[in-house]
């Protein structure tokens, strides 16, 4: 039992420090993505003891000026829930990650460690249920914030997470008919499996239109540009408005790390998770086979995280009505139609076609 | 008359349009050609090479500095005499001409009777001035002029701004000032805004040393 508590901590600790750092590093590849995009340098003049490093300490300095600035709390808010808010809102967009398997079985001596920090046998439900409870620290932010702009920044949040939870609750149903299972560490291990004997049987090729729906709905539950309606600085400054110094940074923080998060779903659901293509389990020893997983997973993370900034950094943001359109008459409907079609395939191939053993009905 | 009321109707979206992904990846083509061009010439230029094409537009301020035009307007500067005077007569024509009303001339008489007057104070408030250059446009005596090239005026107080003759006739001057290097009679502010200096220095200047710009008392 002792074993079994001090293993999860380990890995609890491994995620926390692994996500944490990941957001922070996520600051600066913005700075300097967007930097490169738009024909600039970027922050670079952050300095230790002379050294720059491309601009790597601005982070650092962000920290330091947000943990040493002032908190203001305004004048008739209500101060239980505009603390609460900022907290809420980063927890659940941390707890999430715990679900995540980020590598395979790692045997040590008469050991197997799952590398995912709690095995829920539901992790998909579980992972949304954190999602749309993120959605509390938001709408408690703007409307504890007594502030006009800040409690429309709220109403839009929600509105916009609500809206899009639902397609992309739905285009996850395609995927879990095709591998048959809610359990994340077992729909990764389900993609391992070849279709014709050499294309990975990854999400991304089963459900392609779930891939393209998950994506955008994905990247409107991170409330970034071009969904970035309920921050929107430029014309009502969003849900944090009133907030300040690191009460503001962990709205900051979960930005990012709802990034992430998305990010790894995404990576988990439809690149595979941690498969390694066309390399077979026991073609190398179990810590090569380990490593080469967790790098493979924190590869597709990163290039998710890559495309997630670069769509940010491309589009302008969508009007409220587009935003409710696109969600509503667009990918709601499709990710719909995807379900019956795939469900009716699933059927043609469970009857006719010889397939994995799951997938026979 | 009845005006004529056109209708612009906005145009419809095809199908193609209204799917949003075809415009999307053409933005993203954009992006990516940016971001993957500057990242190959920012290490290209590491490397250093390819330095003839630039991986972007920006300035390093402080220890790069733009190229300024020749008719670009920045600190004033008064002319100067061989002998170390300034050859400003103290007509007051800038004084006059100054939207502004930063400058303040105080004449005093010169001793050569072709040029009559000279300025024993010379001020400029650049807290108020706002660099239109009429000054400049108005002298009759190009005493006045505005290509130092210094651009970083900042000070800390209303006073610091305030440039006096020492100043404008040697712009390299930084305040506070130490010592007056003017020899000809003028109100000195080292000196507590008393007069300081004589012809007879300047003349002295003249006949012991070759013509020079600027003179050490």
């Amino acid at each position: 039992m002792m074993e079994f508590l001090l293993i999860k901590l380990a890995l609890a600790g491994i995620v926390f420090f692994g996500v944490l750092n990941f957001a922070g590093f996520h600051t600066w590849v913005e700075r300097k993505q967007s930097a490169l995009i738009q024909d600039r340098i970027g922050a670079n003049r952050a300095d230790i003891f002379g050294f720059r490093l491309l601009g790597l300490f601005h982070g650092i300095a962000d920290a330091i000026k947000m943990f040493t600035k002032e908190d203001i709390v305004p004048a008739g808010a209500n101060k239980t829930l505009h603390l609460l808010a900022p907290l809420f809102s980063v927890f659940f967009a941390l707890v999430a990650f715990a679900a995540i398997p980020f590598g395979p079985s790692l045997v040590v001596g008469d050991l197997t460690i799952d590398l995912q920090v709690a095995n829920i046998d539901a992790a998909l439900l579980y992972i949304f249920a954190m999602l749309s409870l993120g959605v509390y620290g938001v709408i408690l932010g703007g409307f504890a914030s007594r502030n006009n702009y800040a409690i429309m920044g709220g109403l839009r949040a929600m509105a916009q997470m609500i809206s899009y939870e639902i397609a992309l609750g739905i285009a996850v149903i395609g995927v879990i008919m095709v591998y048959g299972t809610m359990d994340l560490s077992l729909l990764v291990e389900r993609q391992g499996e070849m279709l014709f004997g050499w294309i990975p049987l990854w999400g991304i090729v089963t459900q392609p239109v779930a891939f393209v729906i998950f994506l955008t709905a994905a990247l409107a539950e991170t409330k970034r540009a071009p969904f970035d309606l309920p921050e929107a600085e430029s014309e009502i400054i969003g849900y944090f408005v009133e907030y300040s110094g690191m009460k503001f940074g962990m709205f900051f923080l979960t930005d990012f790390l709802e990034t992430i998060m998305v990010a790894c779903l995404a990576t988990t659901l439809f690149l595979g998770g941690w498969q390694v293509p066309w390399l077979a389990e026991d073609a190398v020893a179990n810590w090569v086979y380990v490593l080469l997983g967790v790098m493979s997973f924190s590869i597709k993370v990163v290039i998710f995280c890559f495309v997630f900034m670069q769509i940010r950094w491309t589009l302008p943001r969508f009007r409220y009505d587009q935003l409710m359109t696109l969600g509503w008459k667009g990918l709601f409907p499709i990710a719909v139609g995807n379900v019956v079609v795939t469900a009716l395939v699933l059927i043609i191939i469970g009857d006719f076609i010889e397939g994995p053993a799951w997938l026979q009905k | 008359m009845a005006t004529k009321v056109i209708v612009v109707r906005r145009p419809e979206l095809t199908f193609w349009e209204k799917l949003f992904i075809p415009q999307i990846l053409s933005g993203l083509k954009i992006t990516f050609r940016h971001f993957f061009r500057n990242l190959f010439l920012h290490i290209a230029h590491r490397l250093g090479r390819l330095v003839h094409l630039p991986a972007s537009v920006t300035v390093q301020y402080p220890e790069e500095l733009r190229p300024l035009m020749s008719r670009f307007r920045s600190r004033h500067r008064l002319t100067v005499r061989e002998d170390g005077t300034p050859r400003c007569v103290g007509c007051m024509l800038c004084e006059t001409v100054c939207p502004a009303k930063c400058i303040t001339i105080v004449p005093g008489e010169h001793p050569d009777p072709n040029v009559e007057k000279y300025p024993i104070l010379f001020d400029i408030d650049l807290g108020v001035c706002v660099y239109c250059g009429y000054c400049v446009e108005v002298c009759p005596e190009d005493a006045i002029r505005m290509d130092t090239g210094i651009l970083d005026l900042a000070a800390y107080s209303r006073e610091a701004m305030q440039l006096d003759i020492h100043e404008l006739m040697d712009p390299s001057l930084l305040k506070p000032m130490n010592d007056c290097n003017l020899s000809f009679p003028h109100q000195c502010e080292l000196n507590d805004g008393e007069m300081k200096g004589s012809w007879e220095a300047v003349q002295g200047n003249r006949h012991e040393e070759p013509p020079q710009t600027k003179t050490q008392a």
